[in-house]
């Protein structure tokens, strides 16, 4: 009863990594951080393309708390491959290259832009300048406001 | 291996007779064994051989050299590969965006000073309506894949296809048709 019982305590803590091979799933499993037995997914997509040999050796080779993260990206690459199988993530990465030139060159021409607009903002500002003396027809300076002989003012 | 053919690289790598029909011959050629020893690192020939097969034949040298590149990411930065370049250029998208818009935002508030009264259609400015979702209109035709539209229409319409990623950046509608109607004012 005891030996069904360990047997059973054993699989039932197993990682995917484990599971997936029928192996049994040691205290210090180096996958079993980063594949739990409730996700089998996760293994089965990053196995596809690196094989867990692969994906041990590259973990071996970093520290612990990169780990998490090397495996998320390795997930991501994976899946990226799953769906478009001839250029995976790099397709990715070439289509925001496009994105990027397009935005430069907008934005290039959206400042120019600006910089038109800017500058005809400041030539169509009045000046400052004094500004000459109306003269009426009969030739007199009309002084406007200031003048008190422009008696409809008042 | 016939008489007259060197082995291909992967074939020289992995020490073994390289065929007639060998999968790899016409991708890793033998004056260029890093490209096969890289990916060999990273996927393992196996699997490269495995994905090579489910594809057709004119599409494999680039699967190759997609795969390459991968596996060149990957030894270069062994945590994120080509991810971290993903998040990179993410960012610079956002930013570019994000400038663009502000830009965009400049130019309408010029405009809406030059002529502070109602706009007409044919000043190229568009009244503000609330039904109306794209308040830069111009004369100029706008084309569905214009990042310039497309940052602004992502406010009403949020659709980024990579890492779900809503870009931070972009200023709220709301906030510029509240900043805009109160000029009119």
């Amino acid at each position: 009863m005891n030996r069904f019982h360990k047997l059973d305590k054993m699989t039932s803590t197993r990682c995917a990594v484990c599971k997936y091979f029928r192996r049994r799933c040691p205290p210090d499993c180096i996958f079993a951080p980063y594949f739990p037995n409730n996700d089998p997914q996760k293994f089965t997509c990053v196995h596809r393309f690196y094989g867990a040999s692969n994906i041990g050796k590259m973990l071996e080779e970093m520290s612990v708390h990169l780990r998490a993260d090397a495996v998320d990206s390795l997930y991501y690459e994976a899946k990226c491959r799953i769906q478009d199988p001839v250029y995976g993530c790099v397709g990715i990465i070439s289509s925001l290259h496009q994105q990027i030139q397009i935005a430069q060159s907008q934005l290039a021409k959206a400042q120019a832009e600006l910089s038109f607009l800017d500058a005809n903002l400041a030539a169509a500002e009045p000046t400052p300048s004094h500004s000459e003396p109306l003269v009426q027809p009969n030739g007199a300076v009309d002084h406007g406001l200031d003048d008190p002989l422009n008696t409809w003012f008042y | 291996m016939a008489p007259g053919h060197s082995p291909c690289a992967s074939c020289k790598l992995l020490r073994r007779r390289c065929i007639k029909d060998c999968i790899f011959a016409p991708y890793f050629p033998s004056n260029d064994p890093h490209k096969f020893a890289v990916v060999h690192k990273v996927f393992g020939a196996s699997n490269v051989s495995k994905m090579l097969q489910g594809l057709p034949l004119h599409q494999r040298e680039d699967a190759v050299n997609s795969l390459v590149y991968e596996a060149n990411a990957r030894t270069k930065d062994p945590v994120y590969g080509c991810v971290g370049e993903i998040s990179h250029l993410q960012n610079q998208v956002s930013q570019l965006q994000m400038q663009l818009a502000t830009t965009h935002a400049e130019i309408l508030c010029i405009r809406m000073q030059q002529e502070p009264l109602a706009p007409t259609p044919t000043n190229g400015l568009v009244p503000v309506h609330p039904t109306h979702n794209n308040m830069l209109t111009t004369d100029r035709k706008v084309a569905s894949n214009d990042i310039s539209y497309s940052c602004l229409h992502n406010i009403t319409n949020p659709n980024n296809q990579y890492f779900n990623f809503t870009s931070n950046g972009v200023i709220a509608y709301d906030d510029l048709k509240r900043e805009s109607s109160s000029l009119w004012t």
